[in-house]
């Protein structure tokens, strides 16, 4: 319990600067953050948002813990971009999906939708922002139902919310119908009559007919063929430049999630540990998980067969989301843990422009706890999955970065710009804004700790 | 696996509680609401007044509800002593009281047919098991077959012909006709051979309805199993095909036949009255139908609770077999 | 891992008139029919390969491509335990190790199964007996094709364990199903199909419903156990980039046929059929740079009862107007090399597809 409390208050201060800010935001907290960003207003906004699914044992139900689904996540979606969330299984990325549509009620948090509270919305409440916010389901053939028509399915949104559409229901479905890509005079027939990859599509036209500002896609493209899956893809690519559709699209599949996003938030046991625009997570993945989880995307390329020494393996499979590790929770299959990475739990911080990392032992960055060098057990035995080359690569652009900035810093010397509304008591981000004025002394460590983790590979070997 | 069975038991317990209240405040709350007056049943219509009053008294009819609720239960537990003037009659534990008609106590009533109606249920039991789940099995493996369309017919027809009509013909064709079996119902005690011959066809009766319900669910539940994943996994390692279906689809298909049967053991032991009723067995199912004719509340109630003592008992040891068969029941 | 004493050698004497081939799996012409209410299903029609000791075959395509069904088929699993009145119909020859497994005894390959040849399936979770434990169901598979007591066969349960990688194999072994991770499930599956060292390992979408880094550690293990067992794969998936990791040949399937079959590499950088051209587009790559667009194949996949006339990819080829005189609609292609150890089933001419892929396709991947 006392746990969480700690992480409530280590996620929620992050994000406070713009949340009394009130509607459409122009406020200058989250201004810069989007500083680099492409442009476009905050549509949806979500602090410190929780779902713990409580377990209920024995005679009288008794509540003996929960699922913590969701623990305190933070993030922001603007207006036309595509925000990706990626994760495996259990991580709690299709209960944030069904908490922002609202299909779930938060344990705690706030969501914001243009600026408005929708948290606590009840059903009639929530009946308006239901045309501006919908959902796409992963699986086309449950999602449908199997008695009534494309044309009664697709035109439900207008019945449920009593719109009567221009040119009445049939002919606004059939143009939807069009839109997506299937024949209209396919309007009085069942779903059984189409194939997984149509019936996406209708999943999408129903998505579409209240013409949403936002649309939540939980893995849309999971169940289909290969070749199937494409056309999907590029239809939602080509409706949202045509519609200006925002997406947040949930997917396991990293691939998928990188051609169709924009930013992506990488989440492990209910939390973000890294969120950041596309082109950064995929070429500098600060986050240990993160990298681990693009290395072990099979590449369809058989000249890397065997190349095992880019892969990162990962021990064991990820914890239970009943009791999450303490501190940091991937420490307990992160070949960087040390003792700060059990004990502390990492603020999800902005570490460089449009990139934040929840991390005290960054990838392709300076280290945020120099100090603490000596590795847990655990992450020796993690290392020793781990190639050497990817550990040594890995120390070597640390130190760079950390060096890089140490210059940085002595060169404008008001090194004021990187978490100025970060004004929080928070440990982790004092120690992070105590690096610039330090420089040489983190500088060197980080570069005392390259050689070191080299040699440490060598006894591993 | 202990947790859990104290669990059951203690909500077994539970149970039996709000079961012996619900049904003691039905029969002795309903006549009341219904202006029957118990004591006058008692007694008789043409009683005198004064010994009306005195059943009242010795009955304790005239108590508030809780009352007599609080001595009904002492009854069953520890007995009681029914008191009127000089008249005190001492029932000992467990007390049901007493018949309204021929006076006798309704324990020694229940103690006597309860065996009789075990030994009806418990034997039908065993014969619909054994030929419902084979025809049911033989039937999923010959699907589309004469022989599964055949046993499908005959088990339709067992479900949807009532005891009394297929009871009857039994007994017209193989007790009057053929003289094969003398149908006549004769105790344990007296002679076992008697009994079992006697029982025989009630048995085959009582078989046919229930075998027929067991051979089609073991068909359906027979024929989901032979699709699961885990049984094409058993004939991949090389399995022979009777392991396959005798051990890995038998152990699965067991788990609805199980639940079936627990509800229809604790069912009949109350309410076989049917079959008992078509062959003169004189079990509680006879019995509590006389005692319906008659008014005999005391014998109703009786029977009621030995049936709800029955029924949770085959629950109990159902859901016993399902933790045994099914590890992942235990967690629960 | 000490077991040499297979038996399973040429037992079966050959029916056919062909002679036995000289490799270890040989399938030639295998057709797999499934009468239905609406049709004759034809899931594999007409298919043929073969398959060496210590070679990994990858076998591509979609759902409703056959190739579930090819390898449920070497298994002999169509016909093991079908009671209904409609059976598959399956022609063909099947030759392992010498014998020929549609022709043989159903019980010599019964005897096969589990032994010689063994399988691991998509979902571990149904594929493994919920009310068994995990070293039950192992003991079982040891001890049909092994006379020994269950305590040695229990010894050679926690051995399997230990080697797929399972923490405490000893304390796991007694553990059930539902107990296991579906990473940890996956491995026991593994090691219960590996208990009687097979030579042949078919692996159906082995990590389809893994995470992507337990998927990793999958594909990592059966390529392990692989080097040291010295047996011929087969792995059956959809996803290209797990055969890319693991696979020496590969063979496209579509609509119940082979497209394109040859070695890993070829098939990847010089594919010479329309379709394996539309599963490289449709993907997304994390090895490339940002694709612009993905370049989908239009349309579904064929109705295995009403497989398009021609060939069966036609209706979703953009080429099928490229070969003169409607032969894409009307005449079925026929497997041609097109390289060393390299065919493809197409109409159009090897110069053809050669300029398509190299000025059309290969850019734009």
């Amino acid at each position: 319990m006392s746990e969480n409390a700690e992480d409530k208050a280590g996620s929620i201060p992050a994000q406070s600067d713009g949340a009394e800010a009130g509607p459409a935001g122009e406020t200058s907290g989250t201004a810069t953050l989007t500083k680099d960003a492409a442009p476009g207003e905050i549509l949806l906004k979500v602090t410190g948002l929780q779902k713990h699914f409580p377990i209920k044992k024995g005679l009288f139900q008794r509540q003996v813990g929960a699922v913590r689904a969701v623990d305190g996540i933070d993030f922001e979606v603007r207006s036309g971009e595509t925000l990706g969330v990626v994760g495996e299984s259990g991580c709690g990325k299709s209960t944030m999906g069904r908490l922002i549509t609202r299909l779930l009620e938060p344990t705690a948090g706030a969501i914001e939708f243009e600026g408005k509270d929708i948290t606590h919305l009840g059903v009639s409440g929530m009946r308006p922002m239901r045309r501006d916010v919908q959902m796409i389901f992963q699986d086309p053939y449950s999602s449908l139902n199997p008695r009534h028509t494309i044309g009664t399915i697709v035109g439900a949104p207008f019945r449920l919310q009593g719109v009567e559409p221009e040119g009445g229901v049939k002919k606004e479905v059939q143009r939807l119908l069009s839109v997506v890509g299937l024949n209209p005079e396919h309007y009085n027939r069942y779903p059984h009559e189409f194939s997984g990859g149509q019936r996406q599509r209708i999943g999408i036209a129903r998505a579409l007919a209240l013409k949403p500002k936002l649309v939540v896609a939980d893995e849309p493209v999971s169940a289909l063929d290969v070749s199937i899956q494409a056309q999907v893809v590029n239809l939602m690519d080509d409706l949202q430049e045509e519609l200006g559709l925002t997406y947040v699209i949930i997917a396991h599949d990293l691939s998928v999630v990188r051609h169709v996003s924009d930013r992506i938030a990488v989440m492990y046991l209910g939390k973000i540990v890294e969120l950041a625009d596309r082109e950064s997570l995929y070429k500098a993945p600060m986050h240990p998980y993160t990298k681990a989880l693009m290395s072990a995307v099979p590449i369809p390329d058989p000249a890397r067969k065997n190349a095992k020494s880019e892969r990162i393996l990962l021990k064991g499979d990820v914890p239970s989301p009943i009791s999450p590790p303490s501190g940091c929770r991937f420490h307990t299959r992160c070949w960087k843990a040390t003792e700060i990475c059990r004990t502390t739990e990492p603020a999800l911080l902005e570490l460089r422009p449009g990139q934040r990392v929840a991390c005290h032992h960054p990838e392709n960055f300076e280290d945020q706890a120099p100090q603490d060098t000596v590795l847990l057990t655990a992450a020796k035995e993690a290392a020793e999955l781990v190639a050497d080359e990817v550990l040594a690569e890995s120390a070597e652009t640390s130190a760079a970065v950390a060096a890089e900035l140490a210059e940085e810093a002595a060169a404008e010397e008001p090194a004021s710009e990187e978490p100025a509304s970060e004004e929080t008591a928070s440990e982790e981000v004092a120690a992070s804004e105590e690096t610039p004025s330090e420089e040489a002394a983190s500088a060197e460590t980080a570069e005392a700790s390259a050689p070191e983790s080299g040699s440490q590979e060598s006894t591993d070997k | 696996m202990l947790a859990y069975l104290i669990r059951r038991l203690f909500a077994a317990a539970v149970m039996l509680v709000v079961i012996i209240l619900v049904v003691f405040s039905i029969f002795f709350l309903v006549p009341k609401w219904a202006g029957v007056d118990i004591a006058t049943s008692f007694v008789g219509k043409q009683a005198d007044p004064h010994a009306v009053e005195a059943v009242r008294e010795k009955l304790g009819l005239g108590d508030p509800i809780y009352v007599q609720v609080w001595h009904f239960f002492k009854g069953i537990f520890v007995g009681r002593t029914y008191a009127a003037g000089g008249d005190v009659t001492h029932c000992a534990a467990p007390c049901f009281g007493y018949s309204f008609r021929s006076e006798q106590a309704v324990w020694p009533v229940l103690t006597d047919r309860f065996p009789v109606t075990l030994g009806l249920a418990l034997g039908a039991a065993v014969l619909w098991l054994i030929f419902g789940v084979a025809a049911g099995v033989l039937s999923a493996l010959k699907r589309g077959s004469l022989w599964d369309r055949g046993a499908m017919v005959v088990a339709l027809s067992g479900v949807s012909l009532p005891i009394y009509f297929t009871g009857l013909l039994s007994l017209a064709i193989f007790s009057y006709g053929l003289h094969w079996i003398d149908g006549k119902y004769v105790s344990v005690g007296d002679s076992f051979g008697g009994w079992f011959s006697g029982m025989l066809l009630p048995w085959i009766t009582l078989a046919f309805l229930y075998a027929a319900m067991y051979a089609r669910i073991t068909r359906a539940t027979m024929l989901e199993i032979l699709g699961e994943d885990y049984i094409r996994t058993a004939r991949a390692k090389g399995l022979t095909e009777p392991v396959v279906i005798g051990k890995h689809a038998m152990r699965s298909t067991m788990t609805p036949i199980l639940t079936m049967l627990g509800m229809d053991l604790g069912a009949l032991i109350g309410g076989a009255i049917l079959t008992e009723t078509t062959f003169s067995i004189p079990g509680l199912g006879q019995a509590v139908l006389t005692a319906i004719k008659n008014q005999d509340l005391p014998i109703i109630l009786g029977v009621t609770l030995i049936t709800s003592l029955a029924v949770l008992i085959a629950n109990l040891a159902v859901d016993v077999l399902y933790a045994v068969i099914d590890p992942r029941v235990r967690l629960a | 891992m000490t077991e040499l004493s297979k038996t399973g050698a040429a037992v079966g004497e050959p029916t056919s008139s062909s002679p036995a081939p000289s490799s270890f799996l040989e399938v030639r012409d295998l057709k797999v029919h499934f009468p239905t209410d609406d049709g004759l299903v034809k899931s594999v029609d007409g298919l043929s390969f073969q398959l060496e000791k210590g070679k990994t075959l990858g076998i591509v395509g979609e759902s409703g491509s056959g190739k579930s069904v090819t390898s449920l088929g070497i298994m002999g699993l169509h016909t093991a335990g079908q009671y209904g009145k409609r059976k598959a119909q399956i022609s063909g020859e099947i030759w392992l190790n010498g014998t020929e497994l549609l022709s043989a005894d159903p019980d010599h390959v019964r005897k096969l199964r589990g032994r010689e040849m063994a399988m691991i399936f998509q979902d571990p979770l149904s594929a493994l007996h919920p009310y068994y434990t995990i070293g039950a169901q192992i003991v079982e598979a040891y001890r049909i094709h092994h006379d020994v007591d269950k305590k040695t066969a229990k010894r050679r349960a926690v051995e399997m364990l230990d080697r797929v990688g399972i923490p405490q194999p000893d304390k796991r072994v007694d553990s059930y199903p539902h107990e296991f991770s579906g990473g940890m499930r996956q491995r026991a599956m593994i090691a219960m199909s590996l208990v009687n060292n097979p030579e042949l390992l078919i692996a159906d979408e082995p990590t389809t419903a893994l995470d992507v880094t337990v998927q990793a550690q999958i594909l990592d293990l059966i390529r392990d156990l692989q080097k040291e067992f010295g047996s011929a794969v087969i792995i059956i998936t959809h996803d290209l980039g797990v055969v890319a990791e693991l696979a020496d040949d590969i063979l496209v399937m579509y609509g119940g046929r082979c497209v394109e079959r040859g070695p890993a590499e070829k098939v990847f950088y010089e594919p010479r059929h329309p379709y394996t051209w539309g599963l490289l587009g449709s993907m997304p790559r994390l090895d490339r740079d940002q694709q612009e667009r993905l370049i989908p194949v239009k349309g579904s996949p064929p109705s295995l009862i009403n497989i398009p006339s021609g060939c069966a990819f036609n209706p979703r080829c953009p080429y099928a107007d490229v070969p003169k005189d409607n032969l894409t609609r009307t005449v079925r292609p026929e497997l041609t090399g097109v390289g060393d150890k390299h065919w493809a089933a197409c109409h159009m001419s090897q110069e053809q597809r050669e300029r398509i892929w190299t000025e059309e396709i290969a850019p734009k991947l």
